[in-house]
């Protein structure tokens, strides 16, 4: 008999204590009434207007960030790699999207409130020029304004991932290509995207769980303005709003049911994208 | 060809580098005018006065501390074992250290809380439900850091060696491996400091006066310290960030030395 593996024993308990409990009561509490007794009430009041309305609003914030994260971040790390510019510019992009990519929550949502707020810098900025940004529609506090603030840790991340898929593109497959033909348009097409692309799809779905997930700069940005789940839950847990801890369970299963998709999509485009450059 | 290249590229670096510039130039544009008609640092002086800044600070980077050392205490040996030991189990810890990126943190907080506000086990209280909460947070990062430092190094023939000179199991862990993974502990160290100092979603809801709720109660009362605030904490990250960047090439350059020999 071997007894070596109770050398994992403590992390396994502290992980079941502090992880694997909550969320698991998390998902016994979803199907519980106030009393204890099982109902299935709680999931399908999840079915309420303004609830599959948070849901979508969270949903669409966390993926239209992933997908316009990965696409500027993408064009950026694509020009800083191969884009022939001075080193300088990339010693200083890859520390900056370290910081930036960290900066979140309270300040973040302030930078942005002193940027792009009623009374902004570049609001005001805008406004001596003659464009009204509130006039046309904009407001911080809505969907593009929370878009835009997340982009803000979203894009320094995707450089930081994508830096390396684009410094493995070899310069000789493009001469390869280049020298049977084929024009810049058709490299990329052929070549260049296929090869990059289990690498673009791990990192829209990961941005998607870091937008998903976010709490900090929505609350510190909208207050309770503006429904997304996660403050949703934050006001169920102050238990003022909707007097229904069950239903706040189930506000929080929800959230664990789409991220373990998210999750298992992952690593399933992960698995993919290792066999695929092999 | 070549030329327009560049220059398309220069274009997407200065419209991405403006994005981020413009936010921290405003906010610090916005800290200088907290005095009527003039430009100064008053806001940053009325925030360095501030007595709760630096209590709220220092219960921050406390709880930083502490959540970094507990994670070392509970990691190391674990990942250790389990690469000399258990390959198989070595998935399922890796599957673990994962769980965190399903249940953010307001889930996390919530569970928490439902789980420990009753007996039998009541730890809502407890400073060491908000240290284990920061550990779950920061698993992901610091199994990661060691997980990459033992992977670069040779853990079984460490062991052996350690074992046939006669050293005990908390001496090799100690003066062996530990020194060899020294590098991807700091990472992962300076990670988790980074994140707990400014977190809000735990503190708040546990109800502690850290760092991340001052933050969040300033700049709901305050008009020119939060610009002010804010232009602080962006620079601590830069501070925490470049001590990692100097570990890091620091630890490159005794990786090479290491190979030369």
């Amino acid at each position: 008999m071997n007894w070596s593996w109770l050398g994992t024993v403590p992390f396994f308990l502290f992980a079941c204590a502090f992880l694997v409990l909550p969320s698991a009561s998390l998902v016994i509490g979803s199907f519980q009434d106030n009393e204890g007794n099982f109902t299935l009430q709680n999931i399908a009041d999840l079915g309420q207007p303004s609830i599959v309305n948070a849901y979508v609003l969270s949903v669409q914030v966390s993926g239209v960030t992933a997908l316009l994260g990965t696409l500027v971040g993408g064009l950026l790390a694509w020009a800083m790699v191969l884009g022939r510019l001075p080193r300088f510019v990339r010693a200083f992009l890859i520390p900056f999207s370290g910081v930036a990519s960290n900066f979140a929550g309270v300040p973040l949502a302030f930078a942005f409130i002193a940027t792009l707020g009623r009374v902004g810098f570049v609001t005001v900025l805008l406004k001596d020029l003659g464009f009204n940004l509130y006039d046309k529609g904009f407001n911080l506090y809505s969907f593009w304004g929370l878009s835009a603030t997340y982009l803000y840790f979203q894009i320094p991340l995707v450089v930081l991932i994508l830096t390396p898929a684009f410094e493995a593109l070899r310069p000789q497959w493009r001469e390869a290509a280049e020298s049977l033909g084929a024009s810049g348009g058709y490299y990329w097409r052929s070549i260049a995207l296929p090869i990059l692309t289990p690498a673009l799809l791990s990192t829209v779905v990961l941005l998607f769980g870091n937008a998903f997930g976010a709490y900090a700069t929505a609350y510190a940005l909208t207050g309770g303005s503006l429904n997304i789940v996660p403050i949703m839950i934050g006001a169920q847990i102050q238990g003022d709003i909707l007097h229904n801890p069950n239903l706040g369970y189930a506000l929080a299963f929800g959230m664990m049911v789409i991220m373990t998709l998210v999750l298992v999509l992952y690593s399933w485009l992960q698995r993919r994208s290792a066999r695929w450059l092999q | 060809m070549k030329k327009r290249s560049s220059l398309v590229a220069w274009l997407f670096i200065i419209l991405g580098t403006s994005y981020f510039l413009l936010p921290l130039i405003a906010t610090f544009l916005f800290s200088l005018r907290a005095k009527k008609d003039s430009l100064g640092f008053t806001a940053y002086q009325r925030v360095f006065a501030d007595s709760s800044f630096y209590e709220t600070f220092l219960f921050s980077a406390l709880m930083a501390l502490l959540t970094i050392i507990a994670s070392l205490l509970l990691l190391v040996p674990t990942v250790y074992w389990a690469y000399l030991r258990h390959p198989r189990l070595h998935r399922l810890i890796e599957l673990v250290s994962l769980m965190p990126f399903v249940i953010p943190p307001i889930v996390l907080v919530f569970g928490l809380i439902k789980s420990y506000s009753r007996p039998p086990v009541i730890l809502v209280q407890s400073r060491g439900l908000l240290i284990a909460g920061y550990m779950v947070l920061t698993l992901p990062y610091m199994y990661r850091a060691i997980d990459a430092g033992l992977r670069a190094t040779n853990v079984k023939t460490l062991t052996e060696a350690a074992q046939s000179l006669g050293a005990g199991w908390p001496r090799i862990i100690w003066q062996v491996i530990v020194p060899n993974v020294r590098g991807a502990l700091v990472n992962g160290a300076f990670l988790t400091f980074a994140t707990v100092l400014g977190e809000l979603t735990l503190a708040q809801y546990l109800a502690w006066p850290a760092f991340g709720p001052y933050l969040a109660r300033i700049s709901q009362n305050k008009a020119y310290e939060p610009a002010a605030l804010t232009i602080i904490s962006f620079a601590l990250t830069w501070v925490i960030f470049g001590i990692v960047l100097l570990v890091n090439s620091k630890d490159q350059q005794q990786t090479q030395f290491g190979g030369t020999h």
